[in-house]
């Protein structure tokens, strides 16, 4: 029941942000082939992408504060357009991302052969799929989808863990490991944004949907989860648990 | 001050040329100059009194209407000045027709009253057809073409302000001037006049006057600010609502006064 004129505005800050999703989601999928191929022309690809995914946003968000000052949005409506510029920020930043990982590529295949960690490569899986699950999620309006997506994150958080103490192993046994390490290095802590920033969208899917926010409530989650699984009268009963 | 009317690129429909408005030794609307484009909707807003409404009725001379009433300046259509010699008022009025606050249909049919007007212009082709026509430009064709012979009084609000549009739209206007068409109206029915006005651009250049600052934002291309019978600011609706030049447009907008 909302004005026509409105409509087919909103629909078409929804499908700008669709068609900016699939940019950033091939922005990081080609930095990973790069990666795994050693290849300096597709990172020049992703590189020479990531000014179309810049313009997305600057469109995203000028559609967004138009809506805003001009049509009084309201309740799923004012939510889809205040997320839509979060998402529009965290999707410039995943490109921002890949465009590094892009440049570490480049430069990489400029020095000595260091084979890409199996970790890495599960770690690129996981990011790439979390960023491709998440946006399916907004596109879809399916809250049980971005909440599948968070749960994934510590898993990332781990390898990324794994990769630093691995790589700095490497490093410390072969001090000319230390340049392609260190690229390594940057390369895992990219992706372990790029994570992040799925968990970011996702949350903000959840908020889209349910109308409540999610965000920072690890511990409270944990907790909760505890209260549940211990039975009557413990400490941590549910009664403490706020 | 050039800096706050940014008049709109294209063919102009309606031009103010250092317009004045004088009621006896008052002067209600002060040497206003600005470009209405064709088909596009433009609003007039501001607090009352400020002279929008003054403006609004000077483009089909319904100021002449009002004893004591004295225009200075040109108020053009189409290039032409509207208060020259040799001006037909009653012809200004069928080519820009007018929609009031209160819907004013006349005690008659449905059918009667978007008749009404091509009847006095001696309208030569098919009446049934024109009443189809103007009915479902007006967005009403669907709830009324079972009971066209229906008394107009027996409409809702709403209904009864989209037969006045139905009417005004009768007589082929060019302009539609709309004086606070959906002040009287609940917010359904708004919504109804608001996609209206949204359609009607296609074909009709369209002036509205609102005190609701949020229907210009919707509905409107071009927004001026009137402020005691001046124009503070003039330009795309988006720019004056996201970023005005003009502080006191500011301070109106944020509904810091007014």
């Amino acid at each position: 029941m909302s004005h026509r004129h409105f409509q087919d505005d909103l629909d078409k800050l929804n499908g700008s942000l669709i068609r900016m999703a699939g940019l950033a989601e091939t922005a990081v999928k080609t930095a990973v082939t790069a990666l795994t191929t050693r290849s300096k022309d597709i990172a020049y690809e992703v590189i020479d992408q990531d000014g179309s995914i810049d313009a997305a946003e600057m469109e995203i968000d000028d559609l967004a504060v138009n809506l805003l000052a001009l049509q009084q949005p309201m309740a799923r409506d004012l939510r889809l357009i205040t997320i839509a510029m979060k998402i529009a920020n965290d999707l410039e930043r995943v490109g921002d991302h890949a465009v590094n990982i892009a440049e570490t590529v480049i430069y990489m295949v400029q020095g000595a052969h260091f084979p890409v960690l199996p970790e890495i490569e599960e770690m690129a899986r996981i990011s790439t799929n979390m960023l491709s699950v998440a946006l399916d999620s907004f596109i879809r309006g399916d809250a049980a989808m971005a909440r599948s997506v968070i749960k994934r994150d510590d898993r990332v958080d781990e390898l990324h863990a794994n990769n630093f103490r691995i790589l700095l192993t490497h490093m410390m046994e072969d001090p000319r490991r230390i340049g392609a390490g260190m690229d390594l290095l940057l390369v895992s802590g990219n992706l372990e944004r790029i994570a992040d920033l799925a968990t970011n969208v996702s949350e903000d899917v959840v908020y889209l949907v349910e109308g409540r926010s999610i965000k920072h409530r690890a511990s409270d989650n944990r907790k909760a989860e505890g209260a549940e699984q211990s039975e009557n009268g413990t400490v941590s009963g549910s009664g403490l648990v706020s | 001050m050039s800096e706050a009317i940014r008049n709109p690129a294209g063919p102009v429909e309606l031009e103010a040329r250092e317009l004045s408005v004088l009621y006896g030794e008052t002067r209600a609307l002060k040497y206003v100059s600005l470009k209405i484009p064709d088909r596009q909707v433009v609003s007039f807003i501001g607090p009352s009194g400020c002279g929008k409404s003054t403006l609004l009725r000077c483009f089909n001379r319904m100021n002449d209407l009002i004893p004591g009433v004295k225009i200075e300046g040109e108020a053009l259509f189409q290039g032409r000045n509207l208060y020259g010699t040799g001006v037909d008022a009653v012809d200004v009025r069928r080519r820009i027709g007018m929609v009031f606050q209160k819907p004013n249909p006349f005690p008659k049919s449905i059918y009667d009253n978007v008749v009404f007007g091509p009847k006095i212009n001696g309208y030569k082709g098919d009446f049934s057809e024109l009443v189809e026509r103007s009915l479902r430009q007006a967005a009403l064709w669907e709830e009324v073409k079972d009971r066209l012979e229906a008394n107009a009084l027996s409409l809702s609000g709403g209904q009864q302000q989209r037969l006045c549009i139905a009417r005004a739209l009768a007589v082929e206007p060019e302009v539609l001037l709309m004086d606070e068409p959906a002040s009287a109206l609940d917010p359904i029915a708004t919504q109804k006049i608001e996609d209206l006005i949204y359609d009607l651009k296609q074909d009709y250049t369209v002036v509205i006057v609102t005190h609701s600052m949020q229907q210009a934002a919707r509905v409107s291309d071009h927004t001026a600010f009137l402020y005691m019978g001046e124009v503070v600011e003039y330009g795309p609706t988006n720019e004056l609502f996201t970023n005005p030049r003009e502080e006191r447009t500011e301070a109106y907008i944020t509904g810091r006064f007014g």
